[in-house]
């Protein structure tokens, strides 16, 4: 039964999380250095679905978001970093028993783990998978693809240290009392 | 920040009557042929393909307008974003030069210009699918169809619930921001990004715990509906397949075949009319 309800959140997470990247599509802070980059409010919080609910919700989030938002914002879907948004959702999701959200221990050495694998994670999506796919599927320029995505590993590094992390504790922290009252039961 | 997103309409086309999932085949196979191919002809062949399928669809162009122009200002901040990374890229790729302007490093080749070109058309010819898909497509009706393909209705069930729920949280996020700015919380590009990073900070806070709040809701509204207790289950949007949407599945495989088959017949993804 337990087994069960964790699958029924997992499907209502994934699709509420989508939703939600989806409308954050457009919160953006723009950096003006390189087109097309921006520091992303969506990244930080597909990091903090990811350790919430897992490498599922991660994967769907990022791809399903990513898709969908560019498709309903952009009218255009760019595959070359559709793919890295999924990767990093289930990168960090890979390890959510090490976050221990949900149990409400997201403490400081819970933040140290969470800040390594998201910086380790971006950089694997974002400077490998990203541009790679890039010079893969439209054959652009390959020092401007690795720009763009240093680029946006920088940014997104930044946004989820500062913004996903405060996330994951804040939400932790109200973890803590509903654990401790279905104890009691 | 309040651009128009595109929406389903409902209209009384043959495209509209098709099952979701014979359009997201048809797009599918269609964005790969795009983002394989950079054959010239093939490109071209597509977006005059696109263009008539986009006027059988009857989309209407205040549907598709705004986000059109963004694109478009997306397309030029790209495409010179190459020529000033790397402004010899066409010549490396038709390995030709041909001069047209000016000297050194920024020279004008008409390599570059072709390369850029098909760029161009590339993005030209998957926008239209997307219009198309997204503005003909019903939501209820997709998440039915992906069911009916093999896909596990839960998979389903999060594309519907996510489809569902992109108004409501849109809904929320701007009564978040009006209240906050209500409160006196500088929300415009006006602010110094340290101040625009604290004013979003407002936002998301509140908008993510009223989401996870959401899920916890709905989760436990399904649970105690028992879903996910059977293997099956019957949806009230699902519309069998039918000749129409076999005959579009058979002809956008077929032409995806084809198309690369021609791509990749002379062993270079690139059409070079430069030798």
């Amino acid at each position: 039964m337990k087994n069960n309800k964790f699958t029924i959140q997992q499907v209502v997470a994934a699709g509420i999380g989508t939703a939600l990247f989806v409308v954050l599509t457009e919160t953006q802070i723009p950096v003006v250095i390189v087109p097309n980059t921006a520091l992303q409010v969506r990244a930080a919080l597909l990091a903090f679905l990811s350790a919430v609910y897992g490498p599922v919700v991660g994967g769907i989030v990022g791809l399903l978001g990513h898709a969908l938002g560019d498709a309903f914002f952009y009218g255009s879907v760019w595959w070359s970093w559709v793919v890295p948004d999924a990767v990093f959702g289930i990168l960090v999701g890979l390890f959510v028993k090490q976050y221990k959200i949900r149990e409400g221990g997201f403490g400081g050495k819970e933040i140290a783990i969470f800040n390594v694998i998201q910086i380790v994670a971006n950089a694997i999506a974002w400077v490998l998978c990203a541009p790679v796919l890039d010079i893969l599927i439209y054959a652009e320029p390959s020092n401007k693809v690795f720009g763009q995505g240093a680029v946006a590993f920088i940014c997104n590094a930044i946004m989820i240290a500062v913004l996903g992390t405060l996330l994951c504790f804040a939400y932790s922290k109200i973890m803590t009392k509903t654990s401790s009252l279905q104890k009691e039961e | 920040m309040e651009r128009k997103l595109l929406t389903y309409e409902e209209k009384d086309t043959w495209i509209d009557k098709l099952c979701g999932v014979t359009k997201l085949v048809f797009f599918l196979c269609w964005s790969v042929t795009s983002m394989m191919t950079y054959d010239t002809r093939i490109l071209v062949l597509m977006l005059v393909l696109s263009l008539i399928i986009f006027k059988i669809s009857r989309t209407r162009w205040d549907q598709v307008g705004s986000v059109f122009k963004f694109i478009l200002l997306f397309l030029i901040i790209n495409l010179l974003a190459i020529y000033l990374f790397s402004p010899a890229e066409g010549v490396k790729i038709y390995g030709t030069e041909t001069v047209l302007a000016g000297s050194g490093r920024y020279a004008l080749r008409a390599e570059q210009l072709f390369y850029e070109f098909n760029i161009m058309l590339k993005y030209f010819t998957v926008v239209p699918s997307i219009f198309i898909f997204i503005v003909t497509t019903n939501p209820s009706e997709f998440a039915a169809s992906m069911n009916r393909v093999g896909i596990s209705y839960k998979a389903g069930y999060s594309v519907a619930i996510a489809l569902r729920y992109i108004p409501d949280i849109q809904a929320d996020f701007r009564k978040i921001r009006n209240a906050q700015m209500a409160r006196g919380i500088e929300m415009s590009k006006k602010g110094k990004l340290v101040d625009r990073i604290k004013s979003t900070t407002a936002i998301i806070f509140p908008l993510v715990f009223s989401s996870m709040g959401r899920i916890e809701t709905i989760s436990t509204a399904m649970e105690l509906r028992s879903f996910g207790k059977h293997r099956k289950r019957t949806w009230y949007m699902a519309r069998p397949l039918k000749r129409n949407d076999y005959l579009v599945i058979a002809v956008s495989v077929l032409f995806m075949i084809v198309a690369l088959t021609i791509t990749y017949m002379d062993g270079s993804r690139f059409y070079n009319p430069f030798v």
